[in-house]
């Protein structure tokens, strides 16, 4: 049976990428040819190339672009679904087509197949199954049959050791997006018939943008399988189609394809917001720079701490960093992070030697009061359990933030009481105004807060000032 | 304006205003924040945000989009990055331009979550197979964490090569003032050479297969042309070197904690400077000799000394250069103690 092959519109009419020849790359009596004979056709017949992106593989299916008169993109092996998807998702309405071998599609490539069919991706995906890899000489693919002999199986496919056919159509036929799924066969003409209105069918639904189209082809590797053109179509037939029956798996591609939720466009000037200071930073070198790190656990409010403190710096001109602690700290419940502000440009992010160390509890107490740098101050809370031996040139303050926070109604505004502590001692190097606006500011979506903080912050002030001389 | 900002949350800021299209991306720690940032941010401008199932098909997906002429972004770090580099050879040999983000993470394997430089080589080198380099942008601050991601695509799709931003856990985290780019930039044209399923680009092919074995050499000299003429983009930044007789360099976070190392040496008498690569791929080679030769050079970084090799192998010869390493591995920074005591040392020592 001599299938006559008449080019069809939308493939080249001589190979210009192929030496200008007229004749494919593909092997007499492969199915390939017939294939991409009916896709081409259905292109042409549909006037979709100028809408088109054809998709290669890796394998004998590679030079796609030869021969397909539209848009053309190679892909790497397996990864045809990905790269549809990539480009279905940049160029909307555009028709696209991934084209894979099984064993392509089948295995290395299968996840990314299956997330894109689950996905219900905007393309038309045709897989030819030839029931091994041709390309690279004829080895075992997920497809292989029971028994079968491939280069890898020499004693036949056996399924109690490399698992049984990869059944694609049924795999994805359980998913809820695809919109359409058919196995067909090009082993005779009648069988051709059916295939090339599947390829049409798959492609009407790219043009409508309805969603994902999967078509899977049994077709014939003459030269693999080692039989002539007619046996060849025989085996697909005889033995192919038992193990892979032909069939309309799914169609809905007369229901309406599903549509996205719409989000709310904005403007980049409106999504980066209004808040935010105008001030670049100043230059200051008699500022110097101070180092601060906060520590306890999370859920103190640490983290905060150190960002109104930031905030506060940024607000008033200087250059300043704020940097959370990273790594094993952050698991164990322990957080902390470091600020450094400075006059000039900000160096090493973290700190290692703390001019001002808070600690709100005992493990960060024993951690870091070993850094303080000479002549620097520790600030914990008073309700710890220990009584912590600095070295002589550390100024160690026991401050009850917790209590304070607690009297004055927000228990969990400790944060704050060392806050105002700080700043009452003059440890920020900022002027006060900037520290509670910077305060009020933090809670800006709790506006509530903002006066119970306040309260906070003055009541730590004042019991420096009756506390410490 | 001006944001506090940390450094992931400037990349994804960086990229709206470069005009990037799509993003698509797999979460990892300590890059998740460009995911989450992006899914925000994309969509409601009308962007694209796909999460995808995997690294390997996040990177296919930019090799997709960015063959349709769009630009494209994803970001992960190491172990992400590592799946993804047969999707940037590709890239590279198919002439695609898209920006890769790897926030690095300490390794080998899976390691764990805190900052490291591990990644050097694998970045600056190529890293998967064949001829081919990415380029390679280093920022050391969030402010650079933006306009670093704009430039890196202004390079990509310039040269027509993906290029990547390489940073660390602590860059991506640190919070800093941002202030906010002028101006979106202009889309690039890209009509000659995408696909972008049109009758104008209907003839264009997006390919890395040359079968001919002659065509492929001459496909690789093209590619090494390309990186060579890459050179005059090459960028740097020095600090106090012009009386210096030591030079400290590093690169991003490294760099930072140079700086401040460079700060207390001079307190202390010690004429330090600071030179630090921007462009680590185009390499900064004429500036770095300028800086360093017949200066002791003490190069600082969180890796085993990937970059210190990069240093030796593009410093002239004929001039006596002695180059020490002080490096941290594992995830814990480098502290500006280490560098100062290896500093003091080297004065000492080295004549
Ligand atoms: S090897 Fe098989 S699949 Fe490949 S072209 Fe030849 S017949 Fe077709």
């Amino acid at each position: 049976m001599a299938i006559s092959v008449k080019k069809a519109t939308g493939l080249y009419e001589k190979f210009e990428r192929k030496d200008g020849t007229k004749t494919t790359t593909y092997c007499a009596g492969c199915g390939h040819g017939i294939i991409q004979k009916l896709i081409g056709e259905a292109m042409a017949e549909l006037g979709i190339q100028d809408r088109t992106v054809f998709v290669s593989p890796v394998g004998c299916a590679a030079f796609c672009f030869y021969y397909f008169d539209c848009g053309n993109v190679a892909g790497p092996h397996g990864r045809a679904s990905a790269v549809a998807t990539g480009i279905t998702r940049s160029l909307k309405d555009k028709v696209v087509i991934a084209y894979q071998g099984d064993g392509d599609m089948g295995a290395i490539g299968f996840n990314n197949a299956f997330q894109a069919a689950n996905r219900g991706e905007h393309f038309a995906a045709f897989c030819v199954n030839n029931s091994l890899f041709a390309m690279t000489g004829g080895q075992m693919a997920p497809t292989t049959l029971p028994g079968q002999k491939t280069t890898t199986t020499p004693f036949g496919r056996d399924v109690a050791n490399t698992g049984f056919p990869l059944h694609m159509c049924e795999v994805f036929a359980q998913l809820e997006a695809p919109v359409y799924i058919e196995r067909v066969s090009v082993a005779d003409t009648k069988r051709i018939m059916q295939a090339k209105k599947a390829v049409r069918k798959a492609l009407e639904i790219q043009r409508d943008g309805k969603g994902y189209a999967f078509v899977e082809f049994l077709s014939p590797c003459p030269t693999n399988w080692r039989m002539d053109a007619i046996k060849s179509a025989e085996f697909v037939t005889n033995e192919m189609e038992k193990v892979f029956p032909l069939g309309c798996l799914r169609d809905r591609s007369a229901e309406p394809g599903l549509q996205r939720k719409p989000i709310e466009q904005k403007t980049l000037k409106e999504l980066m917001g209004t808040t935010g200071h105008g001030i670049d930073p100043v230059p200051d070198p008699k500022f110097g720079e101070k180092r601060f790190k906060f520590s306890g656990f999370g859920g103190q409010g640490v983290l905060s701490l150190g960002l109104v403190v930031a905030e506060a710096a940024g607000n008033d001109g200087k250059y300043v960093s704020w940097l959370p602690s990273y790594g094993p700290e952050q698991r164990g419940g322990s957080a902390s992070c470091s600020v450094v502000m400075s006059g000039q440009p900000v160096g090493s992010p973290t700190v290692d030697r703390p001019d001002v160390l808070v600690c709100m509890n005992q493990p960060a107490l024993e951690k870091f009061i070993s850094t303080v740098s000479q002549g620097g101050v520790l600030i914990y809370d008073k309700s710890l359990p220990v009584k912590p031996e600095a070295r002589g040139d550390v100024r160690v303050i026991a401050f009850p933030a917790m209590k304070i926070a607690g009297d004055n109604g927000v228990p969990k505004a400790a944060n704050t009481a060392f806050l105002g502590c700080m700043s009452a001692l003059g440890l920020i190097g900022l002027p006060e105004e900037q520290v509670i606006e910077a305060l009020a500011e933090s809670f800006s979506s709790k506006p509530a807060l903002v006066e119970k903080n306040k309260k906070v912050f003055e009541a730590a002030k004042a019991w420096v000032t009756s506390n410490i001389k | 304006m001006r944001k506090f900002t940390k450094g992931n949350d400037a990349v994804v800021i960086g990229a709206l205003y470069a005009g990037c299209d799509v993003y698509f991306g797999y979460p990892i720690t300590p890059a998740s924040e460009i995911a989450e940032g992006a899914a925000e941010l994309f969509p409601q401008l009308g962007k694209e945000y796909l999460q995808a199932e995997c690294e390997t098909a996040s990177i296919n997906m930019l090799y997709g989009a960015a063959s349709g002429g769009k630009l494209a972004m994803t970001a992960s770090s190491g172990p992400g990055i590592s799946l993804m580099q047969e999707g940037i050879s590709y890239m590279a040999g198919a002439q695609l331009p898209a920006l890769i983000v790897n926030i690095m993470r300490a390794g080998p394997g899976l390691g764990n979550i805190g900052p490291e430089q591990g990644d050097y080589n694998q970045a600056v080198k190529g890293g998967g197979h064949g001829n081919y380099h990415a380029i390679v942008l280093a920022p050391a601050s969030v402010q650079e964490m933006c306009d670093l991601t704009i430039k890196a695509f202004e390079l990509a799709f310039k040269y027509r090569n993906p290029a990547m931003i390489l940073a660390d856990a602590t860059l991506g985290q640190v919070k800093e003032s941002l202030k906010l780019p002028e101006k979106e930039s202009e889309k690039p044209d890209t009509t000659t050479w995408s696909v972008q399923g049109d009758a104008k680009t209907r003839r264009n092919l997006i390919s890395s297969i040359y079968l001919d074995l002659e065509l492929m050499e001459k496909h690789n000299e093209m590619l090494q042309a390309k990186y060579a003429s890459m050179e005059k983009e090459a960028m740097s930044e020095t600090y106090l070197i012009e009386d210096a007789e030591l030079i400290i360099t590093g690169y991003g976070t490294s760099a930072r904690v140079a700086r401040s190392a460079v700060d207390q040496l001079r307190k202390e008498g010690v004429k330090a400077g600071l030179f630090r690569p921007i462009s680590l791929m185009p390499f900064p080679t004429r500036e770095l000799n300028r800086v360093m030769l017949g200066k002791k050079v003490l190069v600082a970084e969180m890796s085993n000394g990937q970059y210190r090799d990069d240093v030796l192998l593009h410093l002239e010869r004929e001039v006596r250069t002695p180059v020490r390493l002080v490096n941290r591995m594992g995830g814990i920074l480098i502290q500006v103690e280490d560098v100062l005591k290896a500093a003091r040392r080297m004065m000492k020592e080295v004549q």
